[in-house]
């Protein structure tokens, strides 16, 4: 017992040796994950607003786009971008390629959370806004979207650490991220148990600060907002 | 050309054929996730903080790490141990263990819908706790979380792709050693992407469909 922990602790006592490559790695990691958050945030407005109140043509083109990237997986997706689009004469980074598909991945959930926290704002919103005589789109600005955004902070906490998950997979479209250096250092040191649970703890470290922002932003975004109890 | 339809038809039984090893992660994931899911929602709920904590860290420890690196994790770290697993037994099992967790967090919503009156009832008939779970608890909290239980399943089923990371020849794979032998990428990556939004839509129909079972059966 005594010489295994003592083994346990030897072997972890040389961890710096991995720190700067795994560092570097997390730093790529950290960059597709903020990239493809805003991605997200964008395309699931747009997304959700083009399905809720566009003419028809839109309202189909934001369903497919919701259904197709909800409905396929995300490293089929990845790969599609990566592997086809040269196809279609279009190159792009490998990191770009990263940032797009799981943005717009990530953007085809988010858009069903934003429809969701719209429809559930209170329909006297709306009907207080027409007698004030606003335009639709006034009042989806001004009272409508102000009042879902606290609603689906929560949500979009999820989804972000569910994207930063995600980035492990841009290791297999050849980008150094987080996984990758680990894949890398695997192979030329073999101190497999090491570097991966340092890469797992890494991981729920950036997880944890999504976590922690999310919820003060939240509190943040509820100031002025009555809600629960009183 | 673009798209050759003569090399779409010539993948397509070999894809076909790697698909039955897709739904049999799928299949035997799930089935795992399914089991350890309410083992884990069980031990959360457990009086002494001694089980009940240590469960909810590893909850959401397992809940917030990539699924990729766990089964890196399961496929690399383990031998170390002397637990030497096929590639398949490895990533079904990585499989099983991520989306067991989530699971967990479904049926524990589930339990927590109990009245608290059948708890009471089950004390007073002097069950055991063993016989209360199985016979009085477990019963009633199932049937309201399937629908939930199912889109994991959808989740699970789009996720199998990452076992391609440690070379179980299931659908993309298969795809992405086609692809690699006739420098033709478009023809199966995008089948395997139809192939998967197929699949999940099917599923998600059926979801619905067992959805709508259960509130008639509840008379909603």
């Amino acid at each position: 017992m005594a010489f295994t922990a003592g083994l346990v602790v030897a072997s972890f006592a040389t961890f710096r040796v991995f720190l700067p490559g795994l560092l570097e790695g997390a730093l790529i990691t950290i960059q597709i994950t903020v990239g493809g958050c805003v991605l997200a945030v964008i395309m699931a407005f747009v997304a959700a607003i083009a399905k809720m109140y566009g003419p028809w043509p839109v309202r189909w083109l934001a369903n497919s786009y919701i259904e197709i990237f909800r409905g396929t997986s995300a490293l089929v997706q990845l790969f599609w971008l990566f592997f086809v689009l040269p196809h279609f004469g279009i190159l792009l980074e490998p990191i770009t390629v990263a940032i797009v598909a799981l943005g717009l991945n990530v953007g085809a959930y988010g858009a069903e959370v934003v429809r969701g926290a719209i429809i559930s704002v209170h329909r006297g919103q709306w009907e207080a806004a027409t007698a004030l005589n606003m335009t639709r789109m006034t009042a989806l600005r001004r009272i409508i979207v102000p009042q879902a955004i606290v609603r689906m902070i929560p949500p979009w906490g999820n989804l972000f650490i569910e994207l930063l998950k995600a980035t492990s997979l841009v290791s297999l479209i050849t980008i150094s991220d987080l996984t990758f250096k680990a894949q890398q250092m695997n192979q030329t040191t073999f101190r497999t148990l090491e570097i991966f649970t340092i890469v797992l703890v890494f991981y729920l470290a950036i997880a944890s600060v999504i976590t922690v922002a999310m919820r003060a932003l939240e509190e943040r975004a509820a100031r002025g907002v009555a809600r629960g109890r009183a | 050309m673009i798209w050759d339809w003569g090399y779409a038809w010539e993948i397509i039984p070999i894809l076909a054929k790697a698909s039955i090893v897709t739904i049999e992660a799928t299949l035997l994931g799930f089935a795992l996730a399914a089991t350890f899911g309410l083992l884990l929602a069980i031990l959360r709920m457990s009086q002494s903080n001694w089980v009940s904590v240590p469960t909810a860290g590893f909850v959401e420890f397992i809940r917030s790490t990539p699924l990729l690196i766990q089964i890196f994790f399961i496929f690399f770290v383990f031998p170390e141990f002397g637990v030497n697993l096929s590639a398949m037994t490895a990533g079904v099992l990585a499989l099983g263990v991520h989306y067991g967790t989530y699971c967990s967090e479904v049926y524990r919503a589930g339990l927590a819908n109990i009245p608290r009156g059948q708890w009471e009832a089950s004390t007073a008939l002097n069950l055991s706790l063993y016989h209360t779970f199985r016979d009085v608890i477990v019963p009633q909290a199932i049937p309201p979380v399937v629908p939930a239980l199912g889109n994991y399943l959808v989740a699970l089923f789009k996720e199998t792709p990452l076992l391609s990371a440690i070379a179980v020849l299931e659908l993309m794979q298969t795809a992405k050693i086609l692809g690699s032998e006739n420098f033709r990428y478009t023809e199966p990556i995008t089948l395997v992407g139809i192939f998967f939004l197929i699949f999940s839509l099917i599923t998600a129909a059926g979801i619905r469909q067992v959805e709508y079972w259960l509130h008639r059966r509840e008379g909603f």
